[in-house]
C-alpha cells in the first residue's frame, strides 16, 4: 500500500533566505497521498499552503526532506525531467486562471501539447474535445477576455487536463469566483476525481469548498495540524 | 514544434506592431547604411582602378634630365638627352616588356571645313601595348611606317568626332600643320586620366615623322621622354636598376656625374591613390557598422522589455511543462525574426538607394554581391547575438517568482 502513494512527502522543511536570516515556512511535513484521493488543504494566510503546493508542483524544491512524486525522488531529477513531470504528470489550476491573454481558448488549452511535441492537427483535435468536456464547446476561437471568470477557469481546467495527468494541483481555484460558479467548478473537479480517478489536491480558504474533497489537511505556521476525512454532513450538503 | 514557436513569435510581434516596427527600423537603417557605404567605397575604388588601368600597368616614364651648361644648372628636361636609340636599347632589357619613345607637341588638325587643335604624339606602335590601348577601327601604323617616317595618323575618339562628326575618318587625308596625313585608324575610347585630362583628345603619329617632318628639333633623333613597361610588378625594382645602368653607360657618364635622365615609377603613384580609396572605403564601412551595432542594441533593449512584460507568461509556460530551452528558443526566435526582416528590408532599401544615387547623380556607386551578403550576415548575427542575452534571462527565471509577478 505504502509504495503506491502518488505523493510521498517525508520530513520536508522549507526555508526562505532573507536579509534577516532564514525564515522557516514549512516544518517537518510528512504526508502521503494515494492515487485517486481528493485532498483539500486549508489554513490561514502565511501558513505555508502555497509553498507546499509549489513543492508538490515541482516549481520549488524543499530545503530538507524528500519528495517522491509518482515513484521518483524529485531532488534527483534535472530541470528537463522536472519540466517533463509538470507537463505530463501534473495539471495546474491557478486562482487567477493564468490564461495567455493573446491566444485563443483552443490555443491556450493545447499549449502544454506544444511542449510535449504533439503535432498541430492532434493539438487542435484534443483542444476541441476538452472544450466540449468542460462545457465550452464552440468557444475555441474566442479570446480569454471575451468570456466570464468561471468560463476562464473551465478553460484553465481543460488546459490542465490535456496531457491526461494523474494529478491536478489547484491553488484556490474558486478564489475569484462567486459561490454559484464556485460550486460548478467544484462539481467539475469532483466528477474528474470520481469518474476518471484523477488525484486532486486543492488549496482553499472556504469550508464549503473543502467539503467537496474526501480528505482535509490543515496547515498552521508551516505544520500539519489536522489530517482526516471531511465530515459527511458537509458532503451531503454540498452535493445537493 | 518550431512551427508552433514561429507562429507564437509572430503573434507576440504583431501584438506590439509599432514597437516591433521601430526595432526592425533600427536594424534596417544599419544594414542599408552599411550597404550604401560599401557601395560608395567600392565606387571610388572602381574609378581609381579604371584610371590606373587606362594608364597602363607597371609603367615607368624616363625623362631627359638636367644639364649643366657653363655653371648654369638647367631644369629637368631642358636638354633632350634621350634618343630614340635609347628606347630601342631599353627594349632589349629582360625585365622590360614594352618601350615607347615619345615626341609630343600641339598642332592644328584640318579636315575639310573642320579644324581642331590637339596634342600630337609621335611614338612607335608599341605605345599601344604600353598604354593598353586598342584600335577601334582601321589599323595601327607599323614599324615600317616608323622607319620610313610616313605621314599616317591614328586619331583619338574626341579628335575623330570633332573633325569628322558621323563620317568615317578611315583612309581620309587630314592636314597637320599643312602636311597631309592619311588616317589609318581610330583609337578606342579611353576616358579621363587620373588628373582629369581627356585622354581621347590626341592624335598618334610615327615618332620619326614627328621628329623630322612635324616638330623638328635642334637635337636630331632625340625624344622628349620614353615610356617603359616592366614585365611584372615584381620586376619593377630590377627594371629601374637595369635601365639606370644602361642609360649611364650609353650616355658615357663618369662614376661621379649625376644622371642626365630621371626615371619615374608611375605605378607607385597610382597604387598610393588606390590605397587611399581603400582606406576610405574601410572607414565608411566602419562608420556604418556603428549603426548596425546601435540597431542590435535596440533589439536587445526591446527584447529585455518584452521579457519583463511577459514574466508571468513565462511562469505559466514553465508550470505547464516548458523546458529552459523552449523559453530560450521562443525569445531568440523573436529576436531572429525581427533582425532578419529588418536586414532583408535594409538590403532592399540599401540597394535601392544606391541604384537611385547612380541614376540621379551619375556617379559610380558599385554594389557587389559580396558586400550585400557581408552586410546581411553581420546584421543577422548582430541580431542573434543581442537577442541571446534577453532570451537567456527569460529561460533562467525562477518559475515561482515568474508566476507571482504582477
Amino acid at each position: 500500500m505504502a509504495h503506491d502513494a502518488i505523493i510521498r512527502i517525508t520530513h520536508v522543511d522549507k526555508q526562505y533566505e532573507t536579509e534577516a536570516g532564514p525564515v522557516p515556512v514549512l516544518r517537518d511535513i510528512t504526508l502521503a497521498i494515494q492515487p485517486g484521493e481528493f485532498v483539500a488543504i486549508m489554513g490561514p494566510s502565511g501558513s505555508g499552503k502555497s509553498t507546499f503546493m509549489n513543492i508538490l508542483g515541482c516549481l520549488d524544491l524543499p530545503t530538507r526532506g524528500t519528495y517522491v512524486l509518482d515513484g521518483s525522488d524529485v531532488s534527483t531529477l534535472n530541470p528537463d525531467q522536472l519540466a517533463h513531470l509538470r507537463n505530463k504528470t501534473i495539471g495546474f489550476v491557478f486562482q487567477g486562471y493564468n490564461l495567455l491573454p493573446r491566444a485563443t481558448l483552443a490555443d491556450n488549452i493545447s499549449l502544454p501539447l506544444i511542449y510535449a511535441g504533439i503535432a498541430r492537427p492532434e493539438r487542435a483535435q484534443r483542444a476541441l474535445e476538452l472544450l466540449e468536456k468542460v462545457g465550452l464547446g464552440g468557444y475555441g476561437n474566442s479570446m480569454p477576455n471575451q468570456i466570464s471568470g468561471g468560463q476562464q477557469q473551465r478553460v484553465a481546467i481543460a488546459r490542465a487536463l490535456i496531457n491526461r495527468p494523474r494529478l491536478i494541483l489547484a491553488d484556490e481555484p474558486t478564489g475569484n469566483l462567486d459561490s454559484k460558479t464556485s460550486r460548478e467548478i467544484m462539481k467539475l473537479f469532483a466528477a474528474l476525481n470520481h469518474e476518471e480517478g484523477i488525484t486532486i489536491v486543492l488549496v482553499t480558504h472556504e469550508q464549503d469548498i473543502a467539503t467537496f474533497a474526501a480528505r482535509l489537511v490543515r496547515f498552521v505556521d508551516g505544520r500539519v495540524t489536522h489530517d482526516g476525512a471531511v465530515e459527511k454532513r458537509f458532503m451531503e450538503e454540498a452535493t445537493t | 514544434m518550431i512551427g508552433a514557436m514561429l507562429s507564437e513569435a509572430w503573434h507576440a510581434m504583431s501584438a506590439n506592431r509599432m514597437r516591433t516596427f521601430l526595432t526592425m527600423l533600427g536594424m534596417m537603417i544599419g544594414v542599408a547604411a552599411v550597404i550604401m557605404m560599401l557601395a560608395i567605397g567600392r565606387g571610388a575604388q572602381y574609378v581609381v582602378d579604371q584610371s590606373i588601368a587606362s594608364m597602363g600597368s607597371n609603367l615607368f616614364i624616363i625623362l631627359s634630365g638636367t644639364a649643366t651648361s657653363g655653371g648654369l644648372r638647367l631644369g629637368m628636361g631642358a636638354v633632350p638627352t634621350l634618343k630614340g636609340t635609347d628606347a630601342e636599347a631599353i627594349a632589349e632589357l629582360p625585365s622590360i616588356a614594352n618601350v615607347a619613345p615619345a615626341v609630343p607637341g600641339t598642332a592644328q588638325l584640318v579636315y575639310g571645313s573642320n579644324n581642331w587643335s590637339t596634342s600630337v604624339f609621335g611614338t612607335t606602335p608599341s605605345f599601344l601595348d604600353v598604354r593598353d590601348w586598342h584600335v577601334a577601327s582601321g589599323y595601327a601604323f607599323t614599324d615600317s611606317d616608323v622607319r620610313a617616317a610616313t605621314r599616317v595618323v591614328l586619331l583619338g575618339q574626341t579628335v575623330a568626332h570633332n573633325l569628322f562628326g558621323a563620317e568615317s575618318p578611315l583612309g581620309k587625308t587630314i592636314r597637320i600643320r599643312q602636311s597631309p596625313f592619311i588616317v589609318t585608324g581610330v583609337l578606342a575610347m579611353k576616358g579621363q586620366s587620373l588628373d582629369g585630362r581627356d585622354q581621347d583628345d590626341t592624335a598618334v603619329i610615327p615618332v620619326t615623322t614627328a621628329q623630322r617632318k612635324l616638330f623638328g628639333s635642334q637635337f636630331p633623333g632625340t625624344v622628349r621622354f620614353i615610356m617603359a613597361q616592366a614585365t611584372s610588378a615584381a620586376a619593377m625594382p630590377s627594371a629601374e636598376k637595369e635601365m639606370t645602368q644602361l642609360l649611364r653607360q650609353r650616355h658615357h657618364l663618369p662614376d661621379r656625374a649625376e644622371n642626365d635622365f630621371d626615371i619615374r615609377n608611375l605605378t607607385a603613384l597610382a597604387n598610393a591613390a588606390a590605397q587611399t580609396t581603400r582606406v576610405m572605403s574601410l572607414m565608411l564601412g566602419a562608420i556604418a557598422s556603428v549603426s548596425l551595432l546601435v540597431g542590435g542594441i535596440g533589439i536587445m533593449n526591446i527584447m529585455l522589455v518584452s521579457v519583463t512584460e511577459r514574466t508571468r507568461e513565462i511562469g505559466i509556460r514553465v508550470a505547464i511543462g516548458a523546458r529552459e530551452r523552449d523559453i530560450l528558443l521562443q525569445f531568440l526566435l523573436e529576436a531572429i525574426i525581427i533582425s532578419l526582416i529588418g536586414c532583408l528590408v535594409g538590403v532592399f532599401s540599401g540597394v535601392g538607394a544606391a541604384v537611385l544615387v547612380n541614376w540621379i547623380e551619375d556617379t559610380a556607386v558599385v554594389i557587389t554581391m559580396s558586400s550585400v551578403i557581408l552586410a546581411f550576415a553581420v546584421a543577422a548575427s548582430v541580431g542573434i547575438f543581442f537577442g541571446f542575452y534577453p532570451a537567456n534571462k527569460a529561460a533562467r527565471l525562477k518559475p515561482i517568482d515568474a508566476l507571482r509577478y504582477q
